[in-house]
């Protein structure tokens, strides 16, 4: 045990905290929605010339070109997520690296630079109507017609579709071969003409998802990454960074704290909700999972370090990571009692209504990134090695 | 930055695994259990040689001097074995209270024994924590009159520690008391009520009218309980999934089912993050001071509930089997149960974490 980062990170860590306090007033706010804008595209340049974003993209492709540093990343997420500025991206954390590791020279030069500097904007099309959980079975097909693709079928929960310039997305290319077989990944433009962009509007009110549709959408087959038939394991080479995303401790850190200073602020006939036993021992009961979850992410962080895979550590953390939120959000509403439930420019609204927005929106981060009974398949499968459920035959 | 044990610490665990593996095994817990030995002599002996009664003592006092985290491995490893053995009082909590309260004398005289495994000491601060009907002891010209219940590994004792009503600790002799067995449901560790009648005792110096190191005592105490419940809970999960993997009904093994699945699976998302907790809350005791109250509060608090819960869904995975005597899963089941009420139930840990971070009170 060390917990200690050593002379080189701390100062490393005063380099990013001196940066936040000099410049934190210029990001922009914390989530954005709509196109790119100058302020967002100004600030992620400026994060990447000081090497807080696209840290480790190579420069050619309009990054920083750091070598890998676990510790300085996590310093750097760390940091950003505490002073409450807003974070750079390497533009899309599963587009950028899933190029850079399986991406033609040419496709890497046409779109990590502009990715990287915010100017181009992607949405993952990946779930189907009919291919959620079972996203390996899914049936937008793309034909080949001479030296393009030809696509036709639906993609649903395709966040910021609405905004995004371009799609990366699974396609059927050969409906003969086993389902995993049989995928492929494409790239194409918006813009492509039959992609129709219809927006679904969700528990919250918000429509941040949207269900797209094509119709004999034409796309050059150069736009492939990987060969015909490997798309599955092209979004697979990736889709490990997104589970372990979700569930993020700092996140339950934050708004534990929060709900720390509403239990002192908020008063029932005058007394602090911190003075009322059972309100008390329903957030240290919460506090004591995040502390857990504190510890076995800094578990994680130190086999990322030395290159180890985590395993059960790891696998854990998208199920426990988003209930935690979820009852976070839950005791916040809770504690605010008949003021709870107040919504959208209500007179006595707290926080603007957020808690009611984060309950809703982590339920669907409960659902989504594979739902919390996919994350105990893989649990009880790869971590646990209890046999796969028998499968069904297809029925005629 | 390194959050994980070192090589060293590694194999200190594997080999006291490794020991009670072979000579604690569940035929040797249930003959004790059923003897009521709650310290079989050949076990006892067999630690000994590894330097188990001695992990915290110091060097200098013939102990091995290592930290709490060395002490929680082991107490895991006990937990895991459901091993009858007196450690939580007898070779952590005394020799705690010994080296930040006794005298020189004191000293001398206890620690060397106890790290030899030549004494057994049982550790009475319940009365500190909560008191139960009208438990406690007064002192008058130096002697003891009281009772004070719950006294750990006190049936295994030939002395115990406890507290006073203002919180000074005493030794006193178990010849100089009435001490009587409180069977409960774990029989793998005893707990004695000693009740005092103006009885000689020799106080612990710095422990009087100084808090301090009776709180440091119960932290030891909380942290090697929470140590003990993961090692019993992570030995109960193993069961269940091992058990789900062989076990057959239509034609196929139970784990297979998403129903039985799932179970295995929340229990190993609930009992992992456990284990940094454990190991974070005994680094801190020496390392991160200002938060080791919290964290041994937490660690206590947070383990009882996981405990209960694995406790619970690993004996429901083995469907009617789980519920018989014959697979010995009871053994863990009540080890966890016991765990979890002494020095303090999760309520009462978790109100006293309120307290060390200042939302309250004391």
């Amino acid at each position: 045990m060390d917990l200690a980062y050593g002379e080189e990170y701390e100062r490393f860590r005063e380099e990013v905290r001196a940066f936040l306090a000099e410049h934190g007033k210029d990001a922009p706010p914390q989530f954005s929605r709509g196109k790119s804008d100058a302020q967002s595209r100004a600030w992620q340049q400026l994060l990447i010339e000081r090497g807080y974003a696209a840290r480790t993209i190579p420069k050619e492709y309009g990054g920083y070109g750091a070598e890998p540093d676990v510790l300085k990343a996590h310093i750097i997420a760390e940091e950003f997520a505490k002073a409450r500025v807003r974070a750079g991206h390497i533009g899309d954390d599963r587009l950028v690296p899933t190029l850079l590791e399986l991406g033609t020279e040419e496709q890497q030069r046409a779109y990590i630079p502009p990715t990287v500097r915010g100017e181009m904007r992607w949405c993952q099309g990946y779930s189907e109507p009919n291919s959620g959980s079972d996203l390996a079975s899914l049936s937008t097909r793309a034909e080949l017609d001479g030296d393009e693709f030809v696509i036709n079928g639906q993609k649903i929960w395709t966040s910021g579709a609405q905004h995004a310039d371009m799609m990366f997305c699974l396609v059927r290319t050969e409906p003969d071969a086993p389902k995993h077989q049989g995928i492929s990944y494409l790239l194409f433009s918006m813009d492509t003409p039959g992609i129709e962009v219809r927006p679904l509007v969700t528990m919250t009110g918000d429509a941040s998802f949207n269900e797209v549709f094509f119709t004999d959408v034409r796309v050059p087959a150069s736009q492939i990454v990987g060969r015909r038939g490997e798309g599955w394991y092209v979004a697979n080479a990736t889709l490990k960074h997104e589970r372990g995303g979700l569930g993020d401790p700092n996140q339950a850190e934050t708004r534990f704290l929060h709900i720390v200073d509403m239990m002192r602020n908020e008063t029932i006939d005058g007394r602090p909700l911190m003075e009322f036993p059972a309100y008390r021992d329903r957030l240290l009961k919460l506090q004591g999972q995040m502390l857990a979850m504190r510890f076995n992410g800094m578990r994680i962080l130190s086999h990322a370090i030395k290159g180890e895979e985590p395993g059960l550590p790891r696998w854990i953390v998208k199920l426990n990571g988003c209930e935690m939120n979820h009852q976070m959000a839950g005791m916040a509403i809770d504690l605010m009692g008949e003021l709870g439930v107040l919504y959208h420019g209500s007179p006595h609204i707290r926080d603007s209504g957020l808690w009611q927005q984060r309950y809703m929106l982590d339920l669907g981060l409960i659902i989504g990134g594979g739902t919390a009974q996919i994350q105990k398949n893989l649990i009880g499968e790869r971590a646990l090695g209890l046999p796969k459920e028998l499968k069904v035959p297809p029925q005629a | 930055m390194e959050f994980g044990l070192t090589e060293e610490q590694r194999m200190l665990q594997e080999s006291v695994s490794g020991y009670l593996g072979s000579a604690c095994a569940l035929t040797r817990v249930r003959e004790a259990a059923a003897a009521s030995d709650t310290k079989p002599a050949d076990v006892w002996e067999g630690l000994a040689q590894l330097g188990v009664q001695g992990i915290v003592t110091p060097e200098d006092y013939g102990g091995v001097g290592l930290s709490m985290l060395e002490a929680a491995l082991i107490a895991e490893s006990l937990g895991g074995a459901a091993a009858p053995v007196p450690y939580v009082a007898s070779c952590v909590m005394a020799p705690v209270a010994l080296t930040q309260a006794g005298s020189a004398a004191q000293r001398d005289a206890w620690l060397p024994r106890i790290a030899s495994g030549e004494a057994v000491l049982g550790v009475g601060l319940t009365e500190q924590i909560g008191r139960r009907e009208s438990a406690g002891i007064g002192v008058e010209d130096g002697r003891l009159t009281g009772r004070a219940m719950f006294v750990l590994d006190g049936m295994d004792a030939d002395t115990f520690i406890v507290a006073d009503n203002d919180g000074a600790m005493h030794l006193v002799r178990a010849a100089d008391t009435d001490r009587r067995a409180l069977k409960t449901i774990d029989r793998t560790r005893s707990v004695a009520e000693v009740a005092c009648d103006s009885a000689t005792a020799e106080v612990l110096p710095g422990s009087v009218a100084n808090r301090e190191p009776l709180l440091a005592t119960v932290d030891a105490g909380r942290i090697m309980l929470a140590a003990d419940t993961l090692g019993a809970a992570q030995t109960m999960l193993d069961q269940a999934v091992s058990y789900a993997k062989e076990r057959r009904q239509f034609n196929r093994v139970i784990g297979s089912f998403q129903a039985v699945k799932h179970l295995c699976a929340e229990m190993a998302a609930a009992l992992e993050p456990c284990r940094s907790l454990v190991w974070y809350a005994a680094h801190a005791v020496r390392a991160v001071p200002g938060e080791s109250r919290l964290m041994a509060c937490h660690a206590k608090a947070h383990l009882s509930e996981v405990g209960r819960f694995v406790a619970r869904t690993a004996t429901e995975v083995h469907g009617g089997m789980g519920f018989t005597d014959l697979l010995g899963l009871h053994y863990w089941f009540k080890r966890i149960g016991f765990d979890r009420q002494m020095l303090g139930a999760p309520e009462i840990v978790r109100e006293e974490a309120a307290v060390a971070q200042g939302w309250i009170e004391a």
